[in-house]
């Protein structure tokens, strides 16, 4: 047994010590002796968080199917133990080995959303790491980023040695075999960082430089030395059936936030909502083959133990065999103390179906992501869906037994008026209505219908990436609107309404959209205490304005403003496949409130079908 | 292949031992619970589930284990279908589980048994007080040995156990069973365990360091579980209580073949 990096005094102390200790089943193990590259692998949350992360468990996977390699994992400590460390000095370490993370040749981040900014420099800091990537010393472990946030790298670039633009199952082989080689040529930090530029999908931000125009957006960003690219093209994986997968996914001793057996079942969406960065950065559409699945969903199930299977997608519904998988399943599983939890599927006689016989339902509810309350504003986000499917499919689940409803909702969308706003509080009552239609004695009681709404925020590579977001206070006054017209309904007892925090929505608009500036701005707030800022009792709106005001930056620039078509922006370095032209005329068409077919219906060119592959060629093999 | 040795029967009941020593002595017990539904799926032990919407597992663990401690003698009841010999169960169950958590036993128990929890009657505990938080006053080990017996030979030890809602007094000696000092300083005691009566470990040894005029850090002691036991009462035809004695709990059941 590993000697454990904490004491038993300090294990004692603090909360969910199984945080920090390693060792559970399905942990990799290797001998050090046999080890040449050594890899931190983090989660910049807590370890409940980040360890129900599919994307780490497939590239830790990975990396441990890598001979001469060994991939640990480290999480941000809790801010008990983070406390500690920094009172006693205790740099971070591997939960694997228990090993400093400073002695590492390399710390992976994975940045799944951007108000673990500022965990991401607790994570340096605490294991003694340089905290600017261009003063790093030749022995400090080589730090690269990942995930979905990078499709905007710039706010964060500073701390970076490299980013990882795309998905992970592609080129880590040869950015280790450039490590390697770099090493046994006495190459420097500097010599590989060089190579590594050069491996596609990877982009090392110390190349390159911005200059900006007095207004203070973007006039240039160009490589500074020879031989580096201009544009890096992101990383995908085509063959999604013929890929590393965790077969043997690691087991947590305390719950984690997915304590289950996580099956995606595909990557990307056909659907094309304007809001949407998912739906546009992982295109095309690629399904993983069935046999595949039910294959993994066997043998994950038996090497972990799980009670629990899930479904991961953008848009379940769209996969083509999603009935066979779910037969599969249910004939399976069902009567063996397993359970077939469903992600939000379109509710339809189908999937009604199956979820009467997977679920209770007196206790699950339906949910329905309309994202809008008016037709007219959803065919500004190009959401498909209408009241019509909404109503519909609530009628069929009434008359099968359910009576709760869960209404997802955005407010300050583009174009969004008084009307807009209303029709939120209109749609609940509709559905509500639906159910007091049937007759009293075949209804289960009364109905609950919950609405929640989110704040809009633009995010890069994006149809709406051009869109002006709200300010504060007309976040709160848009929820007020709704949360009054709600009052006024003929139901308003059997309607509940939900908003977020516009707080963080705010400083998340900030980083989402931010230039290499904004950089500074993370960094005072890290250094003035923010930590867990995703965590509502640890986020602090009047810290993140002082750090803004400290650095001379206007929250507003980079918020509210809507930005011209011909506005270079920070993240325009960057190929997605999905050309910036085919984003303008969705941001056109949106105006227009012009619906766009998705990609199964038609072809509208948008620029994916560069890799080849998946939905694009569907029908042409 | 395993499955030629199943035994049908329509549900068995079977006490499985285990050990909890290393880093896994950070894991608190509900977690362990579900280590053990994860275990039981992976080590492909046909668990009984009870009926409804959400199922789980029929399971019932012996005296809960604090955060911290290691033990040689942790007990789960669990309810099955069918079984495979106790050999092949443990063997299975310890390669699909980790280092730290070691099946011992497993065994049937006879129709009527008491489960786990309720038939908890005495643990047996071994206890190492740290070097950096002995007692100033006891300078080796066979002065801890000279006065530890000198603190248990006191005929009454009262104090006050302070629960969440109330205070009261009680008597500890009769409570402990066995106690005694090895010359490496480690101290073995029997202590009473169970629903209606509990006494911990920590509590005699807060105890004993108060006796010799010192105030117990809460990270002076290594504890060690080593058995726990139940109450076995034999009687004659009539019903009639003949004798009670203390058996440790993986001997009220018996090993599948």
């Amino acid at each position: 047994m590993t000697k454990l990096a904490l004491s038993d005094e300090i294990l004692m102390s603090i909360d969910k010590p199984a945080r920090y200790i390693g060792h559970e089943v399905n942990m990799a193990v290797k001998d050090l002796k046999d080890i040449d590259v050594r890899f931190a692998m983090c989660f910049p949350d807590v370890y409940e968080i980040g360890m129900s992360h599919l994307g780490i468990q497939i590239l830790y996977h990975m990396f441990n199917g890598m001979d001469g390699v060994y991939c640990e994992r480290v999480y941000s400590p809790w801010t008990d133990l983070d406390k500690i460390m920094r009172e006693q000095h205790i740099p971070l370490f591997t939960l694997e080995t228990q090993t400093p993370v400073k002695d590492m040749d390399f710390l992976g981040i994975t940045i799944q959303y951007e108000m673990c900014y500022t965990n991401i420099l607790q994570i340096l800091d605490l294991s003694g790491i340089t905290m600017t990537a261009a003063h790093r010393a030749e022995d400090e472990p080589i730090v690269i980023g990942g995930g979905p946030c990078t499709y905007n790298p710039e706010p964060i670039a500073e701390f970076f040695d490299i980013f990882y633009i795309g998905e992970g199952e592609t080129v880590y082989k040869d950015l280790i075999n450039a490590y390697r080689h770099n090493k046994a040529n006495g190459g420097s930090r500097r010599d590989f960082l060089m190579a590594a530029a050069n491996i596609p999908g990877l982009y090392v931000p110390q190349l390159y430089e911005a200059s900006y125009n007095n207004d203070g957006t973007l006039k240039s960003f160009t490589p500074t030395v020879e031989g580096v690219p201009t544009t890096v093209k992101k990383e995908i994986v085509m063959d999604i059936s013929n890929t590393v997968y965790p077969e043997r996914p690691i087991v947590p001793y305390i719950r984690a936030t997915q304590d289950r057996v996580v099956l995606e079942i595909q990557r990307g969406c056909i659907r094309g909502c304007r809001f949407c960065q998912a739906g546009m950065i992982y295109r095309p559409v690629r399904e993983r083959d069935v046999e595949f699945l039910k294959d993994m969903a066997v043998k994950m199930l038996k090497s972990t133990g799980h009670e629990e299977i899930t479904l991961s997608s953008l848009s379940s519904s769209d996969y083509s065999k999603l009935d066979e998988l779910l037969n599969f399943l249910i004939d399976e599983f069902k009567g063996k103390g397993v359970n077939i939890s469903l992600p939000s599927l379109r509710v339809d006689a189908f999937s009604l179906d199956v979820m009467s016989k997977v679920q209770d339902v007196k206790k699950s509810s339906l949910t329905f992501a309309p994202e809008a309350g008016s037709q007219r504003m959803r065919n500004v986000i190009n959401k498909g869906l209408t009241e019509e499917d909404i109503l519909n499919g609530c009628a069929l689940a009434f008359k099968g037994g359910w009576n709760k409803v869960k209404l997802y909702f955005m407010l300050g969308l583009p174009t969004e008026t008084e009307e807009d706003m209303k029709a939120l509080a209109e749609l609940s009552e509709l559905v509500a209505e639906k159910y007091y239609e049937i007759p009293k004695s075949e209804r289960n009681g009364k109905v609950q219908v919950t609405a929640s709404s989110s704040f809009f925020i633009p995010k890069p590579f994006t149809p709406f990436q051009w869109a002006a977001m709200c300010t504060k206070d007309e976040f709160q006054r848009r929820a007020y609107v709704v949360n009054d017209r709600m009052k006024e309904m003929l139901n308003r007892k059997s309607l509940k309404y939900n908003y977020h925090d516009p707080d963080t929505s705010i400083i998340e608009g900030l980083l989402a959209r931010g230039d290499r500036k904004v950089s500074s701005v993370i960094k005072r707030v890290y250094e003035a205490g923010g930590i867990y800022d995703a965590w509502g009792e640890y986020f602090n709106y009047d810290r993140w304005l002082a750090a803004l005001e400290a650095e001379g930056l206007d929250l507003d620039f980079y918020t509210t403003r809507e930005r011209s078509t011909d506005e270079l922006f920070p993240w325009d370095f960057i190929d997605t496949g999905v050309t910036k032209n085919f984003l303008k005329r969705e941001w056109q068409r949106a105006h227009e409130e012009q619906i766009t077919p998705n990609c199964r219906m038609e072809c509208q060119g948008c620029g994916a079908a560069v890799f080849k592959g998946g939905v694009c060629f569907e029908d042409k093999n | 292949m395993a499955q030629q040795y199943l035994k049908e029967v329509s549900a068995l009941k079977i006490r499985i031992k285990f050990s909890k020593t290393g880093a896994v002595r950070f894991i608190g017990h509900l977690d362990v619970m579900r280590y053990f539904q994860k275990l039981n799926r992976r080590a492909g032990i046909d668990v009984k589930y009870s009926t409804g919407f959400s199922p789980h597992q029929i399971m019932s663990f012996a005296a809960p284990l604090g955060v911290g401690l290691e033990s040689h003698g942790e007990y789960v009841d669990i309810e099955v279908n069918s079984t495979m010999s106790s050999s092949e169960s443990i063997k299975a169950l310890n390669n699909a589980s980790i280092e730290g958590i070691q099946v011992t036993s497993y065994v049937e128990l006879p129709e009527g048994t008491a489960n786990a929890m309720s038939s908890v009657a005495a643990a047996d505990y071994i206890v190492r007080v740290k070097e950096q938080y002995k007692p100033t006053v006891i300078a080796d080990n066979a002065m801890l040995k000279k006065r530890f017996e000198e603190f248990l030979s006191q005929s009454s030890i009262v104090v006050t156990k302070a629960s969440k809602k109330s205070e009261r007094e009680v008597d500890l000696r009769p409570l402990i069973y066995k106690a005694s000092v090895n010359e490496n300083g480690e101290i073995f005691m029997q202590l009473c365990t169970g629903s209606a009566e509990n006494l911990k470990p920590e509590l005699v040894l807060e105890t004993f360091f108060r006796y010799v005029g010192d105030k117990m850090s809460q990270f002076a002691l290594d504890i060690c579980r080593l058995e726990v036991y139940g109450l076995y009462t034999s009687k004659d035809e009539n019903g009639n209580v003949i004798s009670e004695k203390l058996i440790p709990l993986e001997q009220f059941g018996k090993e599948i073949l």
